[in-house]
């Protein structure tokens, strides 16, 4: 039993372990760009550009102030959601009373901004960051190796996931939230402050773009095109999904990782087009997506 | 009527004697992309939909175009019309799926399956990976005309600006053109009236996919060369830039904006380097917060304003 339709079984689970990993970016990002979504009605196309930016602050981090990997993990996602509250208050608050294009085409040149002052600066090669000691090395699983980072990842992001679902399902903040996506001037009505809420809810999307890029980090080249690639296969995410629920999101980005690892180890010529195939075949079988509501 | 064609005229003095006091292929860069952005107009500014994924079809174009005339040999007006039509076949499908979504969902659905055709050209054999397909020759027109001169391929590229912009001036102003708008205006009431919305939309997305083939044909035609710049998202948002900057859903709007951003580009990217890309995000920032009716709408407002204060 050392293959699995042909293929040796340790490559199979090495695949499926990098695709869980990659999933676990689509969920992160992908939920993100659904919270916002739902609050400000504006895709986020700066999304990969914060994602980015969570990854280089934790290099810079590291190479000039001599911050660890665990302060990074903190810190940075901080800056970036103080960035997205900055983003929030200076620009786009004006653009709620547009048609939504209008925030999808702001975020857009604001990501072109970000990304191109990050070029400018480092060039578009990719820069090594090493993974902290803690976590470096491999569980021997007996049948394979894990390498304990990779475990890391996926527990983290899980978990990160898990807060977001337990605090906007279970919790009386989460409750504001939800009324406040329904119905933002009823909820006002009722006296909750819900352009803060809005404020607050960009900077924490942009915050977990920021983690994720801490994440990213030392599991791939850390360059200021890094999120640019990744951001449209999200948005393919999104589309697959529909942003009607939180775990739908979760559990589409999860998925879709997982199929991507499989595809690399079957047919690694579709692998990086596997996903917009996929996108294809849900909009003609269920437009919608596949926990979206049809409006 | 005769006042109404003035402009025109004098836009078509302007585009003949400009390839004296410019750089001819200047010029014909500024026309292909105000071509692909007058296509790109005919659906986000009439008909609203948001296309992020128009340099797929630029690029589609480009492709064949080379490959035809290059390998197949196929004569010069023979390769652009294969590269149309292949920009048109992929325009079909694309639209087609595209249509099933709208608002946002739309924009993110044609960037993606854009992105897709990406990752196919940069892995099929025949366009030559990062390289791209090299040393096109420009041919013959009709087997007569020498376009290898630059003058001569100027006013053969100009031709086919004037007969694509003409085209798009009657589609607006027919019938089915004020459906489109009606379609961009209210969906709903649209749909009330009998109108079947969905076949309204897919064929001005295959007609604009078409004409942005066209440009990405003619472009290709005048550097010799088609590469995977042309099929990237950044064509997808430079060719977004343009139609706003200068005024989506006006006549003029893509002709001036991809005027200032190409001319930008060229004086711009010896001078700041990697800058550029900062200049063209703020330049879309700015468009967005301050000028929503672009270079071409706010004049007219202007001009309205004044002519109001007249009377």
């Amino acid at each position: 039993m050392s293959e699995i339709f042909g293929i040796p079984i340790q490559a199979f689970l090495g695949q499926l372990m990098l695709g869980l990993v990659n999933g676990s970016f689509y969920a992160m990002l992908s939920l993100g760009l659904a919270v916002i979504f739902g609050m400000l009605n504006i895709i986020n196309f700066a999304h990969g550009a914060l994602y980015m930016m969570g990854a280089l602050l934790a290099w810079m981090g590291l190479n000039y102030l001599g911050l660890g990997y665990w302060q990074s993990l903190l810190l940075a996602p901080l800056v970036v959601g103080l960035f997205g509250v900055a983003i929030e208050r200076i620009m786009l608050q004006w653009l709620y009373k547009l048609d939504h294009l209008y925030g999808l085409l702001l975020t857009f040149g604001l990501a072109l901004v970000v990304e191109g002052l990050f070029t400018n600066a480092y060039g578009v090669s990719g820069q090594p960051y090493s993974i902290p000691e803690e976590i470096s090395g491999a569980f021997n699983l007996g049948f394979m190796f894990l390498p304990k980072y990779r475990a890391w990842v996926i527990c983290a992001s899980l978990a990160v996931c898990f807060c977001t679902w337990f605090v906007i399902e279970k919790t009386r903040l989460g409750a504001y939230l939800r009324a406040a996506t329904e119905n933002p001037k009823l909820t006002q009505a009722f006296g909750i402050n819900v352009p803060l809420m809005v404020m607050l809810t960009y900077g924490f999307g942009a915050a977990l773009a920021g983690f994720a890029g801490v994440l990213a980090a030392p599991a791939m080249q850390v360059s200021p095109l890094m999120g640019s690639n990744l951001i449209i296969v999200v948005f393919a995410v999104v589309v697959i999904g529909g942003m009607g629920s939180i775990l739908g999101s979760i559990l589409t980005g999860l998925g879709l990782g997982v199929i991507e690892g499989l595809t690399k180890v079957f047919y690694p010529e579709a692998s990086a087009t596997v996903v917009f195939i996929i996108m294809a075949i849900v909009l003609m079988l269920r437009p919608a997506g596949l926990f979206g509501k049809e409006k | 009527m005769k006042r109404q064609l003035l402009p025109y005229l004098l836009l078509l003095a302007l585009g003949l004697v400009l390839p004296f006091f410019v750089y001819p292929v200047l010029v014909m860069k500024v026309l292909c992309l105000a071509l692909f952005a007058c296509a790109f107009n005919l659906l986000l500014g009439y008909t609203g939909l948001l296309s992020f994924g128009h340099a797929a079809f630029f690029g589609t174009a480009a492709y064949v175009a080379g490959h035809a005339i290059k390998q197949w040999g196929l004569p010069t007006e023979l390769g652009l019309l294969a590269g149309t039509a292949a920009a048109a076949l992929l325009g079909w499908a694309v639209g087609s799926l595209a249509i099933r979504r709208t608002g946002i969902y739309f924009a993110m659905v044609t960037l993606a399956l854009a992105q897709m055709v990406y990752f196919i050209f940069l892995q099929a054999p025949f366009t030559g990976g990062e390289d791209g397909l090299q040393g096109v020759p420009r041919g013959k027109l009709l087997g007569l005309v020498d376009l290898s001169n630059d003058l001569n391929l100027y006013y053969f590229v100009l031709g086919i600006f004037v007969f694509a912009f003409w085209l798009i001036y009657r589609t607006i102003n027919s019938p089915f053109g004020q459906i489109l708008k009606g379609i961009r205006e209210n969906e709903p009431r649209a749909i009330s009236l009998g109108y079947d919305v969905a076949k309204y939309k897919l064929l001005a997305f295959v007609l604009s996919a078409t004409l942005a083939g066209l440009a990405g044909a003619t472009k290709m035609l005048v550097f010799k060369f088609a590469t995977l710049t042309d099929a990237h998202w950044h064509g997808s948002g430079e060719v977004v830039l343009m139609t706003i900057l200068g005024g989506m859903g006006t006549v003029f709007g893509p002709l001036v904006g991809s005027a200032v951003i190409v001319v930008l580009q060229n004086e711009l990217a010896d001078k700041v380097g990697s800058l550029v890309t900062v200049i063209m995000g703020s330049i879309f920032v700015i468009c967005v917060l301050l000028f929503r009716r672009g270079i071409v709408g706010e004049i007219a407002a202007l001009y309205r304003r004044m002519l109001g204060q007249k009377t």
